[in-house]
C-alpha cells in the first residue's frame, strides 16, 4: 500500500508515455524541458499573455499605439499580411510535389506544410487580436456577408483554405496515431485537397494586395499600383521557397535526431533545386515590379528619401537575392542559397511592411510607431507557433516518414 | 485505375465548387447606384459665420457630449479633427475673403454617392441607403478597422478605449430624415450656409450661385466628382485647400479601383482546379512512360 505511485494513472499507459511523454518516466521529461530556449519562451510568454488579458479587457488603446489616423499597425502588418505570406511554403512546395511532380520535394513537404497550417492558425489567432469584437467574426459567414468586399473573399479562403491545411497534414497525425484506415481513405483524396488549396491561395494571397486597392492617396505612389494583386501573389511564390529553405535548414539542425538513418536525406539538392525556382521567380517579380513604376510614371520619385527606399527593397531585397540564388545554384553552394532564401523572406517582409505600414499613410504627420505591448504581442504569436511546431515535430512523422507509410500520398 | 481518378477529379471540382460559391459571388465591388431622389447638403462656405449651432446641434441629435468649449473662438486656432463624439467639426480657413473675413468649413462625412466603406465592409455595417445618408449598423461590427484605411476623407472614427469598441460618424441624420425631419445641422444652422435638399437639385442651385454671381465664387464644387461624387458639397470663394477639406480625392468611385482584381475571382475558381489537374496528369504520365521505360531497360539488360 505505501507503495503507491504519485503519480496519476494515465501517466503510466503505453499510449501516454510512448506518444506524449517521448518514451521518457513523468520526472525524466520534465527535466528535458529545462534548457535556455525554454526560458526565452517562458519569458516570452510570461510578459505576453497577461498583455493579452489586458488588450480584452481594457480595449485596444490600452495596449496599443493604434489612432485615428492610423488604424492598423503590426497586428495587421505582421501578423496578418506578413503572416499569409510567410505561410506560403505549404501551397508552394505541395503545388511542385504534387502538380509538377517534382517528387524529389518530398522531405521537405510536410515540414512546409506543417509551418503552413500553424502559420494560419496564427493569422487567425493575430486577427482576434486585432479585431475590436471578434466574436463577430462568423457573422461575415452567416448572418451579414459583405459580398462587395475584398475581405468577404479573403475570409472564405482563410478559413477554407485552414481547413485544407488541416486536411493536409492530417494523415501526419493519422500515423502518428495508428489509425490506419481513416489515413488510407485520406490518401486517396490527396490531389483534389491540393488542388484545392493552391486554388484557395492563389486567390487570397493576390487578394491581401487588392485590400490597399482603395487607398491612391494614402500609400505612397511607388508603392500603390492597380497591379498590387499581382505583387501580392507571384512574391507570395518566393516567399513560401524562401520560408522552405530556411525552415528546413533550422529544422535539419534541430530535429537532427528525428531523421531517419535508413533514407538519407540530400538536403542541399533540394536546396538547390529551390534556389534555382526561387532566382527564376523573384527575377519575374522584380520585372513585374518594375512594370508596376512604369505604368505610373512615377521616375521622378525615385530621387526622393522614399525613392531610396523603395531602391534599397527592390535592389537589396528582390534583385540581390534572385542573383544570389542563381549564383548558389550555378556554384552548387547550398550555404549561398540559404544566404538568399533569408534575403528573400527578409524582403517579402519588408514588402509587406511597407505597403501597410511605412509606406502607407507616409504623408501625414502623426507616424505611428508599435507600442511595447504590440511587439511582445507578435513575439508571443510567433513564440506559440514555435513551441506547437516543435512539440508536432518531436512527436509525428514530419521531418521523417513513417516506416509504414514510405512514399504514400 | 482510370475510374478512380475520374471521381478523384469530380470531387475536387465539387469541392472547389461549392466551397468557394460564396466568393464567386464577389465579381464586383461596386455599390447599387444611389437613387435620383437621394438627399444632400449644398455649404455655401461664403455663408458661414463659424458659430458652430452645427456642432452643438449635432450632439444634441446624436446624445454626444456637447461640443468644445462652445462660444469659444480659440478652438479655431489649430487644425479639429471629428472625433468618436464629436461627428463634425467646423474648421477656421487660413484664407480671408476679399473683403477680410474669416472662412469655415463643417467638416463630417461626405455620405459617398459610391462609398468605398460600404463597399469594403465585410459585415455590411456600413450601408449607403438609396436615400443617401451612409448608415452604420453598430450590432454587425466586427472592429477590422478596414472603413478607415480606405475612406479617402479619414471620415470613420474608432473607439481604442472601449472594450467593446464601435465605429462613430456622422450618420447624416438618418432617423430624423426617416421622419420627414431635415438634419439637425442643417435645421439649426441661422446664416443659410447649410441647405438641404435633393442631391441633384443643389448641384443646380450651386452653380446657379456661382454663374449668377460672377467673379464671387472658385468655379468648382467640391464634392461633384471626389470619390466619384459625396452627398456633401461645398463652395467656396477662397481655394479650397485653404478650408482643410481633404486635397488629392481621386476624381472617380473608389470601389470601382478593386472591381479588376475582384472580377479575376470567379475565373479563377473555374480555371485553376483543371488547370492543375492537367499539369497533373501531365507530370504523372511522365513518371509512367519513364517507369516502364526503365523496366524495357532493365528487361532488355537480361536478353
Amino acid at each position: 500500500m505505501s507503495e503507491r505511485p504519485l503519480t496519476p494513472a494515465f501517466l503510466e499507459s503505453p499510449f501516454v508515455k510512448e506518444k506524449v511523454l517521448l518514451g521518457m518516466p513523468l520526472r525524466t521529461y520534465v527535466k528535458s524541458l529545462f534548457t535556455p530556449w525554454n526560458a526565452i519562451a517562458a519569458a516570452i510568454l510570461l510578459a505576453g499573455i497577461p498583455t493579452l488579458v489586458f488588450r480584452f479587457w481594457r480595449g485596444l488603446g490600452a495596449v496599443s499605439n493604434l489612432s485615428q489616423t492610423n488604424p492598423w499597425g503590426i497586428w495587421v502588418a505582421f501578423d496578418i499580411v506578413c503572416g499569409v505570406a510567410l505561410a506560403a511554403g505549404g501551397y508552394t512546395v505541395a503545388c511542385a510535389v504534387y502538380i509538377f511532380g517534382q517528387k524529389d520535394y518530398r522531405p521537405i513537404l510536410r515540414p512546409a506544410i506543417l509551418t503552413g497550417f500553424l502559420g494560419y492558425a496564427l493569422v487567425v489567432f493575430g486577427l482576434i487580436v486585432d479585431l475590436g469584437q471578434p466574436w463577430r467574426l462568423p457573422y461575415q459567414f452567416f448572418l451579414t456577408p459583405g459580398t462587395t468586399a475584398v475581405m468577404y473573399e479573403v475570409g472564405w479562403c482563410v478559413m477554407l483554405y485552414l481547413m485544407v491545411l488541416g486536411l493536409e497534414f492530417l494523415p501526419a497525425a493519422l500515423e502518428w496515431l495508428g489509425l490506419v484506415k481513416v489515413r488510407r481513405l485520406l490518401g486517396s483524396l490527396t490531389i483534389g485537397i491540393i488542388v484545392l488549396g493552391v486554388t484557395l491561395s492563389t486567390l487570397h494571397q493576390s487578394s491581401l494586395g487588392a485590400f490597399f486597392l482603395m487607398t491612391p492617396g494614402k500609400l505612397h505612389p511607388l508603392w500603390y499600383s492597380p497591379f498590387l494583386p499581382i505583387f501580392f501573389f507571384v512574391s507570395s511564390i518566393s516567399a513560401g521557397i524562401g520560408m522552405v529553405i530556411v525552415e528546413s535548414a533550422i529544422s535539419h539542425r534541430a530535429f537532427h535526431d528525428q531523421l531517419d538513418p535508413a533514407a538519407p536525406v540530400d538536403l542541399d539538392k533540394i536546396t538547390l533545386g529551390l534556389a534555382k525556382g526561387g532566382a527564376v521567380v523573384l527575377f519575374a517579380y522584380f520585372f513585374i515590379r518594375l512594370q508596376g513604376l512604369v505604368a505610373s510614371g512615377r521616375f521622378d520619385l525615385l530621387a526622393t528619401g522614399w525613392g531610396a527606399w523603395y531602391l534599397f527593397e527592390m535592389l537589396g531585397f528582390v534583385l540581390l537575392p534572385s542573383l544570389l540564388f542563381a549564383l548558389a545554384a550555378r556554384r552548387h553552394s547550398a550555404r549561398l542559397a540559404r544566404a538568399a532564401g533569408l534575403l528573400t523572406v527578409l524582403g517579402v517582409i519588408l514588402n509587406r511592411f511597407n505597403v501597410s505600414l511605412i509606406a502607407f499613410n507616409w504623408n501625414v504627420a502623426d507616424r505611428y510607431v508599435p507600442s511595447a505591448g504590440e511587439v511582445i504581442t507578435s513575439l508571443t504569436i510567433v513564440t506559440i507557433g514555435v513551441l506547437v511546431f516543435r512539440w508536432i515535430v518531436n512527436r509525428m512523422p514530419v521531418v521523417h516518414e513513417h516506416p509504414d507509410w514510405r512514399g504514400a500520398h | 485505375m482510370n475510374l478512380n481518378r475520374r471521381s478523384l477529379f469530380k470531387l475536387a471540382a465539387a469541392a472547389g465548387t461549392a466551397g468557394v460559391v460564396g466568393a464567386a459571388a464577389t465579381s464586383s465591388a461596386s455599390v447599387p447606384p444611389a437613387s435620383k431622389d437621394a438627399r444632400g447638403v449644398l455649404v455655401d462656405t461664403t455663408r458661414c459665420v463659424g458659430c458652430r449651432a452645427c456642432e452643438a446641434a449635432c450632439a444634441e441629435a446624436n446624445a454626444l457630449a456637447g461640443p468644445e468649449k462652445p462660444g469659444d473662438d480659440t478652438v479655431f486656432a489649430s487644425r479639429r479633427a471629428t472625433s468618436p463624439t464629436a461627428y463634425t467639426v467646423v474648421q477656421k480657413g487660413t484664407a480671408k475673403s476679399a473683403a477680410g473675413d474669416d472662412r469655415y468649413a463643417k467638416s463630417q462625412c461626405m455620405h459617398c454617392v459610391t462609398p468605398a466603406c460600404a463597399s469594403g465592409c465585410v459585415v455590411k455595417a456600413l450601408e449607403k441607403t438609396p436615400e443617401g445618408p451612409v448608415v452604420y449598423h453598430k450590432d454587425r461590427c466586427l472592429g477590422c478597422r478596414y472603413c478607415m484605411i480606405v475612406c479617402p476623407f479619414g471620415v470613420p472614427k474608432y473607439e481604442f478605449s472601449s472594450a467593446t469598441p464601435l465605429v462613430k460618424k456622422c450618420t447624416f441624420c438618418a432617423e430624423r430624415q426617416a421622419r420627414g425631419l431635415a438634419p439637425a445641422c442643417t435645421d439649426v444652422c441661422p446664416s443659410g450656409a447649410l441647405k438641404f435638399g435633393k442631391r441633384a437639385d443643389l448641384l443646380e442651385e450651386a452653380k446657379t450661385r456661382i454663374y449668377t454671381n460672377p467673379g464671387t465664387y472658385v468655379h468648382k464644387i467640391y464634392g461633384e466628382d471626389e470619390a466619384g461624387g459625396t452627398s456633401w458639397l461645398y463652395i467656396s470663394d477662397v481655394p479650397f485647400e485653404s478650408l482643410r477639406l481633404p486635397d488629392g480625392i481621386e476624381k472617380k468611385s473608389y470601389p470601382e479601383m478593386a472591381d479588376g482584381a475582384l472580377s479575376a475571382v470567379p475565373f479563377v475558381i473555374t480555371l485553376w482546379p483543371p488547370l492543375l489537374m492537367g499539369m497533373y496528369t501531365f507530370s504523372k504520365r511522365r513518371e509512367e512512360v519513364a517507369a516502364a521505360e526503365g523496366n524495357e531497360k532493365q528487361e532488355e539488360g537480361h536478353v
